[in-house]
């Protein structure tokens, strides 16, 4: 009995020391209370796993009252948003290939009249396939929508085309990835997520543990400067890149069967340009944690909006804008569209002009911020 | 005129938020030789001497390293100076030759390979050089981090505390280093709470709640102090400490292994008060005033810490 009395007061002890030294640490008090309830606003609104509201292209090559009134049924739908209309197939053509709209809606001269007539003429939907899951309710949801709003439509003389089958024949074309397979969107979306987990946790803790092992007093009394530490130590961390790129890309090809079909050497810049921001980013946060610790946490609540905002798990069209803007902050949201475009979509480097220079433009500011964190003396 | 000096400050203020950790301190070195610096533990040494070499902003006052100033020229004054932190500050994951060698890399010192390997012969450690350096003793670990601070050749070596918890043979032999150093050219500056130690400076810089106390060489900082000491051996001086150090004009008392020192400053008083304790077993003598009875006087004299804190 006093044994387990003496017991407690030790647990008492112990339980007492940890309390303060929790409190003491406002950056741990902050991840443990402040940071779950911005996640769970953040991530609660911005994730939605049955996406509307994606953009669309609509080519519409004659304009009759049938063709307006499907047109306008799928514009109500919530499901496609046409970001633009146009009777040129020209200006359709590589909207897909560069991710601008996630589909393109044609309906092709004289559709109405053979619709009159009887002939189920075609209604194409081809859609970008590389995320199967934005696609799908869009898809699936498109003959519905068409055939009931025909109906009112097709009244007298017409009535006897809304009996059976539909008068319409809508085809889908899958692009990119026809059988509609997951893993085709998440393997190379993987290569991203493994590289930013890994390189930026290991450069996080780069500084902080010259700090809290005390070998940062040494470091700064000798003559090396600060652009040329971070250089140093960021520099393994590129083979380490290397590496990791050539073992997922294999097994993305030996296990998964996915496609490569556009150029190597791209893919080549676009990685080499991730892993650099990534790199940037983790030594950012090494100058700014204090501890080990700290630079660890920072990581985790760097990497939960990457996969979860960059289009990574759930289609990035089929977030709210203001999750998109957050998204388009994260070097994972420009590598995915680098990685999938590359080898799903034969991407050519004109079209991924835009998602390369906004990582370039992310480890300009990575480095900047980590130049003036950079601690010159032991203040 | 700064020429001269290998250490020309003036008025060095370091405050970290409110709290001042540095109240103003002159020091002007002249190159080649060996200063002790001496204070009580928080006295501000360390601090000074970050300042010195440009670990630390200087929150007022001016100065000049090796000629350089230390505001705006630490780069260059790191490319000339050797600083030994207080802390073992080398990678304890990375052997003994590693650490010398990423030294010798960042100093782009020339024959990479030959440099490192005189210099563990130097050491004694070359047959050790493959260990890591966490795995050596504190004696080894002193002598590692002032052969690598050392290996550049800087004109001004820097040491913060460098024989603090070795063992004695250590610091002898580390001493000897020193003078060695000193002989080849080196301008040294040593912080050091060992009395001994700083017997063997050319000169001492005494520092107290973040402002010099006193400067000079040791028999005048002695004389300065103006103490008379009187040394009791014998069996029964134990029992008489208390006694004597509440008696008028008996400024402290201290044991000194098993005898007792009694100091102040005017003799009559002393004499007074050693008389008035006789005891049978106890001889009294007069020695020397040592630097420790001087250092303790003089800290009492410098009052109490007027530095303000948060």
């Amino acid at each position: 009995m006093n044994g387990l009395l003496r017991s407690f007061g030790r647990i008492w002890a112990v339980f007492m020391k940890e309390t303060v030294q929790i409190r003491r640490d406002r950056l741990t008090f902050a991840v443990m209370f402040g940071i779950p309830i911005i996640q769970l606003i953040l991530f609660g609104y911005a994730i939605n796993m049955n996406p509307k509201h994606l953009p669309a292209a609509l080519l519409v090559e004659e304009q009759t009252p049938i063709v307006r009134t499907m047109v306008h049924s799928l514009r109500t739908s919530d499901y496609y948003d046409f970001v633009m209309q146009t009777d040129d197939p020209r200006k359709t053509g590589d909207l897909l290939a560069r991710g601008e709209v996630a589909f393109v809606v044609s309906v092709p001269a004289g559709f109405t009249r053979k619709l009159v007539r009887g002939e189920h003429p075609q209604i194409l939907i081809e859609a970008d396939a590389t995320d199967p899951s934005a696609a799908s309710g869009a898809v699936a949801f498109a003959q519905t929508i068409l055939t009931d709003a025909l109906r009112h439509d097709l009244k007298g003389p017409l009535a006897n085309l809304t009996g059976g089958p539909p008068p319409f024949d809508l085809v889908v074309h899958q692009m990119y990835n026809p059988e509609a397979k997951t893993s085709y969107n998440i393997v190379p979306g993987l290569l991203g997520v493994i590289l930013t987990m890994t390189l930026v946790m290991m450069t996080a803790i780069a500084m902080t543990r010259e700090s809290e092992q005390g070998t940062i007093e040494n470091l700064l009394a000798m003559p090396v400067k600060p652009i040329e530490v971070m250089l140093g130590k960021i520099l393994p961390y590129v083979a380490v890149g290397a590496g990791q790129t050539v073992l997922i890309l294999l097994a993305a090809q030996v296990l998964f069967d996915v496609p490569f079909i556009g150029s190597m050497w791209i893919l080549f810049l676009g990685v080499s340009v991730f892993v650099l921001a990534n790199l940037a980013l983790g030594f950012t946060f090494s100058t700014i944690a204090r501890t080990q610790m700290q630079a660890m946490q920072l990581t985790f609540f760097f990497f939960l909006p990457s996969i979860l905002l960059s289009g990574f798990m759930f289609p990035f069209r089929g977030m709210p804008e203001w999750a998109q803007t957050i998204g388009e902050v994260l070097p994972l949201t420009h590598f995915l569209r680098i990685v999938r475009g590359v080898m799903l979509k034969d991407t050519s480097l004109a079209q991924l002009q835009s998602p390369i220079l906004a990582l370039c433009l992310f480890t300009a500011v990575a480095v900047s911020v980590a130049m003036l964190r950079y601690r010159r003396t032991l203040d | 005129m700064s020429g001269d000096y290998a250490i020309d400050v003036h008025g060095l203020v370091k405050r970290f938020g409110s709290k001042t950790a540095v109240a103003g301190v002159d020091i002007q070195m002249p190159r080649g030789e060996v200063w002790g610096f001496l204070g009580p533990n928080g006295s501000g040494k360390t601090t000074t001497i970050r300042m010195i070499c440009g670990l630390l902003r200087v929150s007022e006052g001016t100065g000049q390293c090796l000629g350089y100033d230390i505001q705006h020229d630490a780069p260059r004054i790191r490319e000339l100076t050797g600083y030994m932190t207080q802390k073992f500050s080398f990678w304890t994951d990375m052997t003994i030759r590693e650490n010398l060698e990423f030294v010798a890399r960042l100093y782009r010192l020339p024959h990479l390979h030959q440099t490192v390997d005189e210099t563990l012969e130097t050491l004694g450690l070359t047959h050790r050089q493959h260990q890591l350096s966490g795995a050596l003793s504190g004696g080894w670990k002193q002598r590692l981090a002032l052969a690598a601070v050392t290996m550049h050749d800087p004109k001004l070596l820097l040491l913060d505390e460098p024989t603090a918890g070795v063992d004695p043979q250590a610091r002898r032999d580390f001493w000897d280093e020193i003078h060695h150093l000193s002989l080849l050219g080196m301008t040294v500056l040593v912080s050091t709470h060992y009395m001994d130690e700083a017997e063997r400076c050319d000169r001492i810089v005494y520092l107290a709640h973040g402002e010099k106390i006193i400067e000079g060489r040791v028999p005048d900082v002695i004389d300065r102090s103006g103490l008379l000491t009187f040394r009791g051996e014998g069996e029964g001086v134990r029992r008489l400490a208390d006694a004597i150090k509440d008696e008028p004009g008996v400024e402290h008392v201290a044991y000194f292994g098993s005898a007792l020192h009694v100091s102040g400053k005017d003799r009559a008083a002393i004499q007074v008060a050693l008389d008035k304790h006789q005891a049978q077993d106890v001889s009294w003598s007069e020695v020397r005033t040592s630097l420790e009875d001087a250092f303790i006087a003089l800290s009492a004299e410098a009052g109490e810490d007027k530095r303000v804190h948060a």
